[in-house]
């Protein structure tokens, strides 16, 4: 930490923890009503613990974007932020509008529609905070003293991010209209700007943790947001391949989604290359394991396991069944959830002075967390093939083969025990480092 | 050698042209000529029946046109199913479970009581069976009950 104004960035990543914990709870919601203990229907019917689960991952990694552009930006403009105090105000009515919503989906007061089901007047809200955040990062960056790229692909993620938000608040008569502007925003969302927000973190973790000159680190960085675009603005297609438009779709949509896992092969190998360049030894080797990790697993998650089922050939039997869910588990906890524990585990000793980095429940947060959403993955990924197998090949009823499928969820629930165990010694690390304080400025490992 | 200009040369030029391809093909695929979305047969019942739809998260246990939460079933053909199921009557017993006070619980997975009116659930009806009529590139065949017959003849 270099600068004061960085420390708000502590308290995004604290409410990014209280929210991850709060999406497990109705993920176990989720996952014992598929095995038949649906016991809390009465006040949390599967369909609004669906809402939460999905709203609060967006939420916590919102906020653990907003805290790593509140803690990297002032470093890279090397200038403090221009005001601390509206960043709290943003902060503040974060949290507000993301409970506001997930109340109101308790009681029925939601929009219903895949991942952005946020009622229409929160949705204003959302923009405010989000043009408020946008303003304060974008006038630090550009009253800096330096533009880096990283900064710039980071800002320009979260510019993007805000504005295809748009798209999905507008009205439409048509499903597939509607779903077809929907997908601007999710699809644009994950599989294109969050990729530079992944990016500019990545970069800047990078950049610290190897000391691999910041010229390599950012032309390497241009080339792996260039082939994300290249192949994730058409590979959109994917989605359009049976929701009732053209078959075009099909084409485009093949060729470019297969093309969609080389942006995050040369990600992964970008990363390892970079760690094996770097001459330099930092002590936190926990942020180096997150850093890499993120690398690694959303290579294996969003790459390898999108192209399983993106072929519009397999898609055609895999489409609107389990083989998403798994794809979407690990392709998210790698793209995006661990480069924010990444970002958390690099700033935190340097915004709290505490170097906790040696911890062995900080290692032990890194692969039980893993080991477990890997699990989590497979028993998704044979849930989901034996439902394709038994309902669309041979023509079963769809509750017939949920009931043979209900052995996957138990062994799900106790990988998803494995995950949140690791999850919570994440979180019982974050505690300890206790607050961020100014003293920290005097003692940092850079 | 590539240098960091010629990077961000192919990330801007890359991205321009890509996004300029995106929207030219958004719009050739709901031009006139190119729309199989079943737009023409769109009424007012239609409409009332998405808002319906979207109001009580139906999506977050089913799925329609593919997309949704893999918790309930499909519900693209579901009034064909349903036709095949209990002999022509799949509108009606649609109905009846949309209205029922009771939450409808086939093999103990429970659905929300949502106790629609009658005319609340004639326009979900209405929704469905529009749905049912978009040309969906084969999907439709591999979810509708018709198709699973010939599959398993």
């Amino acid at each position: 930490m270099k600068y004061k104004s960085q420390k708000v960035a502590y308290w995004f990543f604290a409410l990014s923890m209280l929210l991850l914990i709060l999406q497990l709870v109705y993920g176990f919601v989720m996952g014992f009503a598929r095995i038949g203990f649906d016991n809390l229907h009465e006040f949390i019917p599967f369909n609004t613990a669906r809402a939460v689960h999905t709203n609060l991952l967006v939420v916590w990694l919102l906020s653990g974007f907003m805290g790593a552009a509140y803690y990297i930006i002032p470093e890279e403009a090397q200038r403090e932020l221009v005001s601390v105090k509206l960043a709290y105000v943003q902060l503040i009515s974060l949290a507000l509008v993301g409970v506001a919503a997930i109340v109101g989906y308790h009681f029925n007061y939601w929009e219903g529609r895949k991942f952005l089901e946020i009622p229409r007047p929160l949705d204003f809200l959302v923009v405010i905070n989000v043009l408020l955040f946008l303003g304060l990062i974008l006038v630090t960056l550009f009253k800096g003293k330096r533009r880096t790229t990283t900064a710039l692909v980071l800002s320009m993620g979260l510019l993007f991010a805000a504005l295809l938000y748009l798209p999905g608040m507008l009205p439409f008569d048509s499903q597939v209209t509607d779903s077809f502007f929907r997908w601007w925003v999710v699809h644009l969302w994950v599989e294109g700007v969050w990729e530079l927000i992944m990016g500019g973190i990545l970069s800047f973790l990078l950049i610290k943790l190897t000391g691999v000159d910041r010229e390599v680190i950012e032309k390497w960085l241009y080339v792996i947001v260039g082939l994300t675009f290249l192949s994730g603005v058409l590979g959109t297609g994917h989605h359009y391949y049976y929701i009732g438009v053209n078959k075009i779709w099909l084409i485009v949509g093949g060729i470019f989604s297969a093309l969609e896992p080389l942006a995050f092969l040369a990600m992964a190998l970008f990363a390892v290359n970079m760690y094996r360049k770097g001459e330099k030894k930092h002590p936190n080797k926990l942020a180096l394991y997150w850093t890499l990790g993120a690398a690694i697993v959303s290579f294996v998650g969003a790459g390898l396991l999108g192209f399983a089922h993106t072929l519009p050939q397999t898609n055609l039997y895999t489409h609107g069944t389990l083989v998403t869910a798994m794809h979407a588990h690990l392709a998210f906890w790698g793209a995006y959830g661990m480069i924010v524990l990444a970002i958390i585990s690099y700033s935190l000793p340097n915004m709290t002075g505490r170097k906790l980095y040696l911890s062995s429940r900080g290692r032990a947060a890194f692969w039980l967390s893993n080991i477990g959403m890997i699990g989590m993955t497979v028993a998704f990924g044979v849930a989901g093939v034996v439902q394709v197998y038994l309902e669309r090949k041979l023509g079963m009823e769809f509750m017939e083969v949920q009931k043979e499928t209900e052995v996957h969820f138990v062994v799900l629930i106790l990988c998803a025990s494995l995950f949140t165990t690791g999850i919570i010694l994440y979180v019982i690390d974050f505690y300890r480092h206790g607050r961020p304080t100014d003293e920290a400025l005097e003692v940092n490992v850079e | 050698m590539l240098s960091k200009k010629q990077a961000r040369a192919f990330f801007l030029g890359g991205t321009l042209v890509t996004f300029l391809i995106f929207i030219g093909l958004t719009i050739f695929s709901f031009s006139v000529e190119n729309d199989q979305s079943n737009h023409e047969n769109i009424t007012e019942a239609v409409v009332r029946g998405k808002k319906i739809w979207e109001s009580n998260n139906c999506m977050g246990c089913h799925t329609i046109l593919g997309e949704g939460a893999y918790y309930a079933p499909e519900l693209t053909k579901v009034v064909d199913r349903m036709n095949m199921k209990y002999e022509g009557q799949g509108e009606e017993v649609i109905k009846s479970i949309l209205m029922s006070p009771v939450p409808w619980q086939p093999n103990g997975r429970k659905m929300v009581a949502y106790e629609m009116t009658e005319q609340e659930a004639a326009d979900m009806v209405e929704f469905f069976k529009w749905i049912g009529e978009i040309d969906l590139n084969g999907f439709d065949r591999i979810v509708s009950p018709l198709a699973k017959e010939e599959n398993n003849n």
